[in-house]
Order: structure tokens, then sequence, then C-alpha cells
């Protein structure tokens, strides 16, 4: 059950930002609403205003020079389709086509998605391995946020109280870019998820490693990157046990329903292994 | 700021005209109604089902401008300008479609409480790709569940409707 709010639906960023530099903790941005109104259904959460985004203008994918920008209202279905997502960084798609279920798809948006920092989420863990930049906008200003400055906590970005995110940017991957998401679970959600990307030029270059859904937040593994930098494939691959040891305690695992610190730390090193060996294939 | 903001103890009514089965609806809702609720309580159609209520199980799904939206997360007012299909729209001039023949032939639902959003999600799959590998049903299927049956019937339901419909019986 819902309980009444009221309804803004401002048609520029700075409308939006004014507003919530206005209405503070009593106003919430609602786009595709996915996330937001099950909260609110569920009474965790609640809004006297509600600002309805969707009529801003940050819904198109574009290619140029050199970096995919991805307007946040592009819903999840849009991502999971588009030719210049599926062309240039096939991962991300992929990861698209596999969020929720059909109907999720279909109006949740990535920035939804990004901005409600959901747990056990998949885009952010792979938007970290990417190096991906937030573009956050307020009335009088933009600035960018790395995606692993982007995620604090459970349900807590590093967007100000008057800050909307507009665009995600990832630089277009080389031709010899390598990478890959991988998520794992048994309930409607994730339990874990784990993103590389690297190049490889003959040796191992750029290593990033994510892991997300175990923890508060997706985080990137510096600690686990180490082991991969500058090595050949096969001496990359006899460090992948290490490397997943790693990145599993780095998760900061949390036992919940969707299983015990210990297990997700495990699925962490499996899942490494797995996406380390499907992005060199 | 574009307009003035009323305060939150009156009621807002957005006035919507949007079409239901092929029918011209206009009427207000409330910022906070949910489709759900307006297409079963204010219109009267209730083949759609609340069930879970967290967009997890299908039953409460509907066609908007033939993309299938579960009803009972979407807010009412999202549909302006829109064209929803309920189950109730989906026989033409007293023949039911080749879906709902065919669950009825190849048994596909038992209590029957699914499958109203069965054969809606199965209507979006065949209208995007009217011939679905298994993989690719199961793909698009996978968020719409039965709790009677098991899968099968259903799966070979869509098949054959899928047949039926390519070969513009």
């Amino acid at each position: 059950m819902l309980r009444r709010f009221r309804l803004e639906e401002p048609e520029s960023v700075s409308e939006v930002s004014e507003l919530l530099g206005r209405f503070g903790d009593s106003a919430k941005i609602y786009a595709g609403g996915t996330e937001l109104l099950l909260a609110m259904k569920e009474g965790l959460v609640q809004y006297e205003r509600l600002i309805n985004v969707k009529k801003l203008k940050c819904k198109d994918v574009t290619l140029e020079s050199g970096q995919v920008t991805i307007g946040a209202l592009c819903t999840h279905h849009e991502l999971e389709t588009s030719q210049a997502i599926k062309e240039n960084l096939p991962a991300f798609a992929k990861l698209e086509h596999n969020v929720a279920n059909v109907r999720v798809r279909q109006v949740g948006t990535i920035g939804g998605n990004l901005c409600f920092a959901e747990p056990h989420a998949d885009p952010g863990t792979l938007l970290i391995a990417l190096d991906a930049k937030m573009i956050a906008e307020k009335s009088a200003s933009t600035r960018e946020i790395s995606a692993e400055k982007f995620f604090i906590d459970a349900f807590e970005t590093a967007l100000e109280p008057d800050e909307v995110l507009t665009q995600i940017v990832i630089p277009a991957p080389t031709a010899s870019a390598r990478n890959a998401y991988l998520k794992f679970g048994y309930l409607e959600r994730p339990s874990v998820g784990v993103a590389v990307a690297f190049n490889l030029n003959g040796q191992i270059s750029s290593m990033r490693i994510a892991v997300g859904c175990a923890g508060p937040a997706p985080r990137r593994v510096q600690e686990a990157e180490a082991l991969f930098e500058g090595k050949s494939k096969d001496d990359a691959e006899r460090n992948l046990a290490e490397a997943g040891l790693l990145a599993g305690r780095a998760a900061e695992a949390i036992s919940d329903l969707h299983g015990s610190q210990e297990y997700k730390e495990h699925i962490v090193g499996v899942l490494l292994k797995r996406a380390f060996l499907s992005a060199l294939s | 700021m574009a307009k003035p903001m009323s305060k939150v103890s009156e009621a807002q009514l957005i006035p919507i005209s949007f079409t239901l089965n092929g029918r011209l609806q206009e009427i207000e809702v409330q910022p906070h109604e949910l489709l759900l609720d307006v297409v079963r309580e204010r219109l009267g159609l209730t083949g759609v089902k609340r069930s879970c209520d967290v967009q997890v199980c299908g039953a409460c799904t509907l066609l908007v401008d033939g993309r299938p939206v579960s009803a009972c997360t979407t807010l009412a007012f999202e549909v302006r300008g829109r064209s929803v299909l309920t189950i109730e729209g989906l026989a033409e001039n007293g023949k039911l479609h080749p879906l709902q023949q065919a669950f009825i032939d190849h048994g596909g639902f038992q209590c029957g409480f699914c499958t109203p959003g069965m054969i809606l999600a199965a209507k979006a799959l065949l209208d995007e790709n009217p011939d679905p590998s298994e993989a690719e049903l199961k793909h698009f299927m996978h968020g719409n569940i039965c709790r009677c049956t098991g899968y099968k019937k259903i799966i070979e339901s869509i098949m054959a409707a899928a047949k039926t419909m390519r070969s513009g019986k």
C-alpha cells in the first residue's frame, strides 16, 4: 500500500536540483520506480513528494571520442538492446540482459539503479572495473565522480543532496581490452557479482577487479589486481587462487539470506577465476 | 519554478487519457494510485492479479505499448498517452488469441492464477521474437512464476502458439 504523495514533474536538471534543495529529505527523485516504490510500499521509506525526472533529456547512448556515454534515464531494456552497447561493451549488454526480469528491465533505469545503491545490484560492479565516470549535475555546476568513489555504503552514494546523476561515461574498450562480469545467486537478487577488466598485449596490464553484492557496496580490489599486472596469461592463471582469497576478503561480505560470509567469500574466488578465464576466451 | 506547488495534504489529481484494450479511457488519478488498483477496482478488469506485490512473480503483468510491466509497481499516471492491454482485450470478436487457445489445448494452466500474466508476457515475447528458441523463451519468461504445475506445459503451449502465429492462422 502506497501512502499519498505529491508529484513534481520538472523539465530541467536545475529545476530538479532546486526542488531537491528546497524539500530536502521529504522529497525523492523518481525515475523507473522499480526499487523506490517497493521500499515505499513496504513502509521502509516515506516521502511527501516524488520528483519524476523522466522529462529530462538523458535517454541517449552515444559513442564519441573513445567514450560510451549513457544517459541516466536509459532503461535496462534499452541498454540490453542498444547496438552501441552490444558492439562496444558486450559484457555490459549481457549484464543488462540478465538484470532481474523482463518487467523490471522494461521500466528500471540505470541511473535509478546506481543512485538507489541497493547492495545486491549488478551494474555498479562492472562500471567500477570499466573505470566509468558518473556525471553529477546541479543548478550551477557539473562534476565527475569515478565509479569506485560513487558507492559509499548500502543505499548511500557520493551524490550531494541536490545533485542529479545525468550520465555515465565509460571508456570504450580498445582491441586489446578484455572484460567480463559474472554473478551467482539463488534468490531473486545475486549473492555475489565479480567483474574484471584488463588489456592483453602478450602480458596483462591495467588490471581492474571489482566485487559487489556480497557486502554493503561494490568496491574495487586493488590488492588483487597487483597479482596480474605485467604477467603473462599463464603466470596470471597461477595467481588466481591467491587473488580470489584477497578479493573474497575485500568484498566485506555479510552473512544474510543470500549466504554466509564464508560462503560468499568462497564464491567471490570462484567467480573471479571464471570471469578471468571467460574474459581471456 | 514552472508552476506553484500546493500543500501535501491536498489531493492532487492528474487527468490522464490512455487506451485500454483498444478503447479510450479518460480518468483522474492521484499520484500514488497503482495501475493494478485502477484497472481492477476502478475499471473492473480483474484478470490482472495481485500476488507477490514486489515485481517478482508476474501475476500482475500487463502490456503497456506492447511491453510487459508489473502493474503492482507501476504508478497509474505513467500510462497517460499510452496503450494498455489486459487479458480481457486479447480475444478478438469472440475468437481466442492463439496463445489462449494453445494454453487450453496443451493444458498450460492448472489453477489459472498466473495465466493472464503468462499469456501477456508470452505475447510480448512472440511479438518481438516470433520463433524463439527454448532458451530464449525461458529467459524471457523466467520472471513469471507458476506454483501449480511446473513449466513444461506452459512452454509447450507458448511454442505451439508461436507455430500457429507464424503460420498466420
